[in-house]
């Protein structure tokens, strides 16, 4: 079918709509990438007007992986991101299988419970008084212990195992396995796509972790990476200050346009990564969330 | 034969098992099942209940050498001194203004985005520039603030050179009052419509292609059909979403407020969290920012519940 000059119109200026937002969109994040590689002199005479570096530079990175503060946080970071992506993982999966058995005592008696923890939210200031009763402050696991599970999660990931065709489990049944046998065998494998789409949730909230370190991490050895990011980035003496490890970093070199941009590139660098294979999933992933409640 | 026969014979067991026998003999059953809920049980317990309890703080004179036990309660002082405080209507004001402002100029645009994407034939195009604007839904907020800060310094960023170059004068963005909300508003504007669209480009898939086809046959122009049959479609999602988006009213981005905010800006950015932060973790006022914090938690609780019975009104499932 021919296309009307208006719809022929509209289409283009739909493109270019949707072009210009794309280039928005990219722009902060390519300009970002383009600086970190600049040689900080060819910065300092173009006053930052570069869309393309002349002379190509890796002084930035070069310094960045010289010093021991940012390679430590990068290591904790990971930590979280691994570790606790995997704790979370299995906690959440294992408590919605669980849920998901409907001859379960007390099951609906749980889901309420767990409904209550989002709807009220008790504050800063009780969680924090619980992590320090535990003797977690300044400990690692202050970042991933309080943050392990969430009750949306739960819930979503209970509605996916609800979804699971009743049929195969019966199946599994007759062949004689047991609960632990079908949890593992038979709806895991089935949730690869679920378990993928909460893997990747966890695992950037967990690379993202901030404000937990703002609260529990006063030992600059373990803040992880969003800390000495924001120590670097947003300028220390005009924000409204932090914990200890804020004021601590302050005390270093300030860095230069073209350091602190390499450390922007470095701690995106993983979430630009995984983000093409794990698009379809997480799309999946919202589209549950929205669908079932 | 014999294995039929076993299978028959265990599948009769499992419908046993299946069967309630009383409160312990299901709990012995269950064991495993309970087992692997121990670990989320305990997190909600520890993490989520204790807490809970925990504000009882909010009356007492709280101190930590004497605990939650020993503390001098001293019923609502608190509050009666929070409310009595200016700083209490500022608060107010900004969390208000900067909701509001999300709201008039944020929450139009995932539906705008939407449709302009739903009119893309194209589909490489589609994909890649959906690919590109769900991005900055993953950025950290210390990413986002840090890369304004470059962007925008009035000594070395590009945005004030590239002014001082076209023959203006510098303008200093990040220290400025006039500019503070509507800087948070572009921000969040960034990283989240694109992640918005995600669930009305799902809603306006559902509609049924046989309408356009019917449309097209009366010669209904694409502006048209978009108003005529896309907006109808979709409008009960809408109203669902600007809903709930008024039930959490009370919710701004904390993370951002709190890396945006310097001293010159105190008085525009200063929202219940960063002031229940300063008092209570900075400054050891327990009692009092437990206070402050739960009347924002019960605000936002009656307006979350009040926001979900409409919601079920507009005949879409609430959130729970």
């Amino acid at each position: 079918m021919k296309l009307s000059i208006g719809s022929r119109l509209f289409n283009a200026a739909n493109y270019a709509v949707l072009s210009l937002i794309g280039i928005v969109t990219l722009f902060p994040l390519y300009y970002v990438l383009v600086v970190s590689f600049t040689d900080s002199h060819e910065f300092a005479e173009k006053n930052g007007f570069i869309l393309f570096p002349t002379n190509w530079s890796l002084a930035a990175y070069e310094y960045l992986f010289s010093t021991s503060a940012f390679i430590n946080a990068a290591a904790v970071s990971t930590f979280l991101a691994t570790v606790g992506t995997a704790l979370s993982l299995i906690v959440t999966a294992a408590m919605a299988f669980s849920l998901s058995r409907k001859r379960l005592r007390g099951r609906q008696f749980m889901l309420v419970a767990i409904v209550i923890t989002l709807l009220f939210n008790p504050g800063i200031i009780p969680p924090y008084l619980v992590v320090k009763e535990l003797g977690l402050i300044n400990s690692v696991w202050s970042l991933i212990i309080p943050v392990l599970t969430s009750g949306w999660y739960v819930i979503l990931m209970k509605s996916f195992f609800d979804s699971i065709p009743v049929e195969l489990e019966e199946a599994a049944m007759i062949d004689g396995s047991t609960d632990l046998g079908t949890f593992f065998r038979i709806v895991l494998p089935l949730s690869a796509p679920a378990l993928a789409a909460f893997g990747l949730f966890y695992a950037v909230a967990y690379w993202n972790t901030f404000f937990s370190a703002v609260l529990y991490i006063n030992d600059f050895a373990k803040v992880p990476l969003q800390i000495v990011l924001r120590n670097m980035l947003v300028d220390s003496s005009t924000s409204t200050g932090g914990s200890a490890a804020v004021e601590m970093i302050s005390e270093q070199q300030i860095p230069t346009q073209t350091i602190k941009m390499a450390a922007v590139v470095i701690s995106t660098l993983p979430i630009v990564c995984i983000y093409p294979f794990l698009q379809k999933h997480f799309t999946k992933g919202v589209m549950l969330g929205s669908v079932k409640g | 034969m014999n294995s039929n026969i076993a299978k028959l014979g265990r599948k009769s067991r499992t419908q046993e098992k299946a069967r309630s026998r009383g409160l312990w003999p299901d709990i012995r059953r269950d064991r495993y099942l309970y087992l692997l809920a121990l670990p989320g049980i305990l997190y909600f317990l520890v993490f989520k209940y204790v807490p809970m309890w925990g504000v009882v703080i909010a009356f007492q004179d709280y101190s930590p050498y004497l605990g939650i036990l020993h503390s001098k309660w001293v019923g609502f002082e608190h509050f009666i001194r929070f409310f009595s405080n200016p700083d209490f209507i500022i608060l107010f004001r900004n969390t208000m203004m900067i909701s509001f402002l999300n709201l008039l100029f944020f929450f139009p645009l995932p539906i705008l985005l939407s449709l302009l994407l739903n009119e893309v034939t194209h589909h490489a195009f589609k994909r890649t520039i959906q690919s590109i604007v769900y991005l900055p839904h993953f950025l950290s907020w210390v990413i986002i603030v840090g890369i304004s800060f470059l962007l925008l310094s009035q000594s070395s960023g590009i945005i004030n050179m590239m002014l001082q170059w076209a023959g203006f004068a510098s303008y200093d963005f990040l220290t400025n009052k006039d500019t503070f909300w509507a800087l948070l508003t572009i921000q969040n504007i960034w990283k989240e419509t694109g992640w918005g669209t995600i669930i009305i480009l799902a809603a306006i898939t559902s509609v049924d292609t046989q309408l356009y086809e019917a449309a097209k046959i009366d010669g209904a122009s694409r502006l048209r059909q978009t108003w005529h049959i896309t907006l109808p479609a979709i409008r009960n999602v809408i109203i669902v979403l600007l809903i709930l988006r008024l039930g959490h009213i009370m919710d701004v981005g904390f993370e951002q407020i709190f890396l945006m905010m310097n001293g010159a800006v105190t008085d525009v950015a200063d929202v219940f969290e960063t002031y229940v932060y300063r008092n209570g973790i900075q400054n050891g006022q327990f009692g009092y920012s437990t206070a402050v914090g739960l009347f924002k938690s019960i605000v936002g609780l009656i307006l979350v519940i009040i926001a979900n019975k409409l919601a079920k009104k507009f005949g879409e499932e609430g959130v729970y």
